[in-house]
């Protein structure tokens, strides 16, 4: 038989074959062991060496070719069949996803954790504090006089006011605790709750205070307002905040002075921060002495600083846990 | 304090003008506020006649009026004012104008029909007075046009609102005020020419001075002045006590209070006719003595308060406010005026005690000038001679001023290197000189009125305050010479668990309801507040959770019930520092899974809070492993049979399950609710790591599970079971339950179904007989430890 018209028979074959049995099939009757182009080979064997060579090649080029045709033909039906399957396992993506729950961090642990790696960045550690203080580490070792005016400016919360057990006024305390027990260069901020007696939209009667305290030969006033300007800097995310500093007082700073600050966009200065040099005598209540030794700190509310980041004017929401809330001005982690 | 520039410029000779003045004063540390004028302020209103007053159509109490303003314009405007008539002078506000009362902004308005442009002001939509009783009647003689404020005689220009920082006794008054700011250098202080004793008219002060406790009063002047004619005050007098905010009460009143605000040297007026006796006895009150005190209130002492005492009793609280029984009234024809220095912290005590709020209170607990004791009675002496007639007796008196406050070193280079500033020493001492101060020979002595001036700090403060904080260099903070930890903080990575899986974090109150406090922990005595802001917030927490809690209710009324709330904050144990410890909690409620297409809906349960347990204490470094599961309600709070605790030995570290259903009830909490508490300060920390961890091999084979159904009694805790398991060959890699049937033979026995996974170590897989034998372990090891039998 020709081979070019048997080839054509077969590679119409091929391309006839509908699926993978009818391929297979086809295959089986091409290059089986008695397919006709298996027996158009063996014929070879009987003939002369020079019709081999001159039937040969053209054989095993039919073979190759039927071999290569059903090969793509096999890859073209199980491409197709794929496509058929896959068809069929179509979902509708536009379906919402499982439910996941995305939590928020509260915008004021937001605060605090900025301002701690803030300072972390000046060489800052943090300390800890009891939230119950005694009034020797919340008023007197900070300069505070028995009966001075400044006591009550405080609106302490007493859990026992005879034995001078109450809450926190500020984070002041945790200074004192700290420089108890050790001696200086050091450089530390706490960070936490504190309580007085008083309740509006700018005051609930717990809020969070952030203080730090840096002790060291030959620190002055200008090394705090360094500080002043780097952190408010960091902490609004511009190159500069405009501030001014106001004498003011604290018992246990001297010089103190109070922060004015212009926030991006304000018209006005607002108080931000109290601060000073630590008061000579807070040195000494702590076993540190005040002729070798000078030091700063400066405290602020952080609730203030969170309102300004986000806006808001009354701070009742923060602590009143709607979800709604806490994901609005919450960020996710 | 509120300082009208008036009063201010009696001491201060000055060019400056009003904001330049506030600017100055709050760069000193005299904040000033607000600067405030009532011209500007009520600059609107304006005097107008009304010239006709016609019933309105339509409303019965209404009228009609037709106002004439000073440039002959006239409106018609409706009025309800009873006293609203034609030929009135009336104050109008013109549309757009701000009621300083109500903050309204004026806009036309048809009032039942009629057009009304504009209104006729009464005192209370000025903000002048409590009561609306009708508009304002300017008087007939005031010419059209006339302001509101000087129709009124209101006191006009500006006036400095100053908040005065405890410390600065010695700036309550003009003259301190004026003080700093000639110091400053912006003015020069006008000398004070009334303080020269006044010669006696009279050879005798009818009244005999006895202290009896010299600590708490060292000084106490009194004199008599005969025949004063008692009245209103002279405009000047009167205006400037309105302008400070004060109220204008009688000239000796007035004087007395003039002194307060001008001097800060507090006075106190008797009528000496009220007197009982003829002494003034300055003594420590006896419990229960009362006084009825010029600001209407009735004073009851607890005993050792110091009071200023005639025969009948007290007439006086020292240092506080004088009582109504020796009070100056408009028959007053003989004065006693006292002078007196009081010990701050008694005046402070008392003051407290008693809930006293006074000028004078205000004045004494910071520090009086003690040395110008005497030039303020003379002055007041002189004023009252002056105003109200009379003679004056001698002064008599008992004690002598207190000390001036002692010199402190005065060293300039201190003062530089606490600011970090250099300012000429010459530049320092004239600044102290400006203030009062002598320096001279490395000391200086504060004047008699400064109380705060105790060593160098203070006088670089000093020197700060007039330099001026902005002239100090912003200076770089040297290289830190001790590193800061950077490691993160058990609190941030327990809330970063929960957060990571949904939580939303909540900052919750530390204290709550004493009445709810004991369900959720022990509450002892010591965690009671005594001076609560609210009954239901009088306790210290014993836990986070119940504010937690109440959020998801409260959130559930809203109509969001499915909530994931987490908190990283103290609970109590006591009442004393220290005792409290962090605890991370969280509160799951509504539906853990919401209904959705792909997934049943399911409510929180307690393997939730369990995950949250577990996933806080991996973040603090706890092996879940490493801890074991303990059945049982930790607290009242819990479900008693679907809750636990997770413990280390005997340290617990972590409780979960969900809530008891009578506290879901009590705080009206919908279906069941999951929550979890870990406490962070009991989670041992991780040991520190030396150097990097161990190289990692991983096994060269793959892994083989088999599955194992064991049988066992319904009460067998499965974890015992999983464990057995896990321990019994080294080949066992991990076990996981697959499947749990409960309800076997009659619910006696459960089926537990586990996957246990097999990891072949070394080149060497598994045979079937090792498969065999290890498998023959796990069994016998079950039933060892738990009578499990594989099922049938």
């Amino acid at each position: 038989m020709d081979v070019l018209a048997l080839q054509e028979r077969i590679l119409a074959e091929v391309s006839a074959a509908g699926d993978a049995g009818a391929l297979e099939a086809v295959r089986v009757a091409a290059l089986g062991k008695k397919g006709s182009v298996t027996e158009a080979l063996k014929r070879l064997g009987g003939m002369t060496p020079e019709e081999r060579r001159e039937r040969g090649p053209a054989l095993n080029a039919l073979k190759a070719a039927v071999a290569g045709a059903i090969e793509s033909r096999r890859g073209a039906l199980e491409a197709a069949a794929l496509d058929a399957r896959l068809a069929t396992e179509a979902v509708d993506v536009t379906l919402p996803i499982r439910p996941e729950r995305r939590g928020h961090i509260h915008p004021l642990t937001r605060t605090m954790e900025n301002i701690a790696a803030i300072f972390g960045g000046m060489g800052f550690s943090r300390a800890e504090g009891p939230d119950v203080e005694d009034d020797w580490h919340n008023f007197t070792a900070l300069n505070f006089p028995p009966d001075h005016p400044a006591r009550e400016m405080q609106d302490t919360f007493f859990l026992d006011k005879a034995a001078g057990r109450l809450l926190r006024t500020h984070t002041s305390p945790v200074q004192i605790r700290h420089m108890q027990e050790r001696q200086p260069p050091f450089r530390v901020i706490s960070l936490g709750r504190t309580y007085r007696c008083d309740s509006d939209a700018t005051h609930s009667p717990m809020f969070h205070q952030v203080e730090a305290l840096y002790v060291d030969k030959g620190v002055h006033m200008g090394h705090l307002k360094g500080c002043l300007a780097r952190f408010l800097a960091a902490y609004f995310g511009v190159e500069e905040v405009p501030m001014r500093l106001r004498p003011s007082f604290f018992p246990f700073v001297e010089p103190g002075a109070e922060v004015d600050i212009r926030v991006p966009g304000a018209d006005r200065w607002l108080e931000v921060l109290g601060c000073g040099m630590v008061h000579p005598n807070v040195l000494k209540n702590c076993g540190i002495d005040p002729d070798q030794w000078q030091g700063f700190a400066l405290g602020a509310g952080l609730e203030r600083l969170t309102m300004l980041k986000l806006g808001i004017s009354d701070l009742r929401p923060m602590f009143a846990s709607d979800p709604r809330w806490l994901a609005h001005y919450g960020e996710v982690a | 304090m509120k300082l009208p520039l008036t009063w201010l410029s009696r001491h201060l000779d000055t060019r400056a003008d009003a904001g330049a003045i506030a600017d100055r004063l709050t760069a000193l540390g005299l904040e000033v506020e607000g600067v405030h004028d009532l011209a500007a302020v009520y600059a609107p209103f304006r005097v107008v006649a009304v010239e006709a007053a016609r019933a309105h159509p339509q409303a019965d109490r209404l009228q009609i009026c037709t106002v004439r303003e000073a440039d002959g314009q006239t409106h018609e405007v409706v009025c309800g004012a009873p006293n609203a008539r034609a030929g009135m002078r009336a104050v109008f506000a013109p549309e757009g104008a701000a009621l300083p009362g109500t903050g309204a902004v004026l806009k036309k308005a048809k009032i039942r029909g009629v057009e009304s442009r504009g209104m006729l002001v009464s005192l209370a939509e000025m903000g002048l007075s409590d009561e609306a009783e009708g508009i304002i009647e300017a008087p007939e003689s005031a010419a059209l046009g006339t302001p509101l404020v000087e129709a009124l005689g209101l006191p006009a220009g500006p006036v400095l609102d100053i908040a005065l920082t405890p410390n600065r006794g010695d700036a309550a008054c003009a003259r301190g005020v004026a003080r700093d700011l000639a110091a400053a250098g912006l003015g020069s202080l006008k000398p004070l020419s009334d303080d020269a004793p006044v010669p006696a008219a009279v050879p005798e002060t009818a009244v005999k001075v006895v202290v009896e406790d010299a600590d708490a009063c060292p000084l106490f002047l009194a004199r008599e002045i005969r025949g004063v004619r008692n009245g209103p005050s002279p405009e000047w007098l009167k205006a400037l006590i309105e302008a400070a905010g004060g109220r204008s009460v009688s000239a000796l009143v007035d004087i007395t209070n003039f002194l307060t605000l001008d001097r800060g040297r507090p006075l106190h007026a008797y009528d000496a006719g009220a007197l009982c006796g003829d002494t003034l006895t300055v003594r420590a009150a006896q419990a229960r003595e009362t006084i009825e005190a010029l600001d209407g209130r009735t004073y009851a002492t607890s005993g050792g308060e110091v009071v200023i005492a005639d025969a009948a009793g007290p007439v006086a609280l020292a240092g506080l406010i004088g009582g109504v029984r020796t009070g100056c009234t408009e028959g007053t024809t003989r004065v006693v005026l006292e002078a007196a220095v009081f010990a701050p912290a008694a005046v402070a005590r008392a003051g407290r005690a008693l809930g006293v709020e006074s000028e004078a209170r205000y004045r004494f607990e910071r520090g009086v000038d003690a040395q110008a004791t005497a030039a303020g009675m003379e002055a007041a002496t002189r004023l009252i001679l002056e105003i109200c007639g009379g003679q004056a007796g001698p002064v008599v008196a008992a004690g002598a001023p207190p000390p001036p406050p002692p010199p402190v070193r005065f060293d300039p280079a201190f003062a530089d290197a606490l600011l970090g500033l250099v300012v000429d020493p010459a530049r320092q001492a004239d600044i102290l000189r400006a203030l009062g101060f002598s320096a001279e020979g490395g000391r200086a002595t504060p004047p008699s009125w400064r109380h705060d001036i105790h060593g160098p700090a203070d006088l670089a403060e000093e020197i700060a305050r007039i330099v001026g904080l902005d002239a100090i260099p912003v200076t770089d903070l040297p290289r830190a010479h001790l590193t800061a930890a950077h490691q993160k903080s058990r609190a941030v990575a327990a809330r970063g668990a929960l957060v990571a899986r949904g939580c939303d974090e909540a900052v919750t109150l530390s204290f709550m309801d004493g009445r709810a406090a004991p369900r959720f922990g022990p509450v002892i005595d010591a965690m009671r507040l005594e001076n609560p802001i609210a009954g239901d917030l009088d306790t210290l927490r014993p836990s986070a959770l119940p504010h937690l809690l109440a959020a998801a209710a409260a959130s559930a009324r809203r109509g969001h019930p499915d909530v994931a709330l987490a908190e990283v904050g103290p609970a109590f144990t006591g009442g004393a520092p220290g005792e409290q410890e962090a605890v991370a909690a969280c509160v799951r409620a509504g539906a853990a899974t919401p209904r959705h297409w792909a997934q049943p809906a399911r409510a929180p349960d307690a393997f939730d809070a369990k995950a949250d347990v577990l996933a806080v204490l991996e973040a603090l470094g706890v092996r879940a492993e490493a801890a074991q599961v303990s059945p049982g309600a930790p607290s009242d709070a819990y479900h008693p049979g679907r809750s636990g605790a997770l413990k280390q030995g005997a340290r617990t570290l972590a409780h979960f399950g969900e809530i008891h259903p009578a506290l879901a009830a009590e705080i009206g909490l919908r279906g069941p609710a999951a929550m979890a508490e870990v406490f962070v300060d009991r989670v041992p920390a991780p040991r520190a790591k030396k150097g990097p961890p161990p190289p990692l091999t991983l096994p060269e084979l793959q892994p083989v599970t088999r599955d194992f159904a064991f049988v066992v009694g319904a009460d067998v805790e499965t974890a015992r079971l999983v464990r057995a398991v896990a321990g019994a060959d080294r080949l066992v890699a991990a076990v996981a339950v697959f499947d749990v049937y409960a309800g076997l033979e009659g619910g006696t026995q459960k089926s537990v179904a586990l996957a246990v996974t097999l990891q072949p170590r070394g080149k060497e897989a598994l045979t079937e007989e090792a498969l065999a034998a290890v498998s023959d372990k796990i069994v016998s090891a079950a039933a060892k430890a738990t009578g499990a039998a594989l099922r049938a």
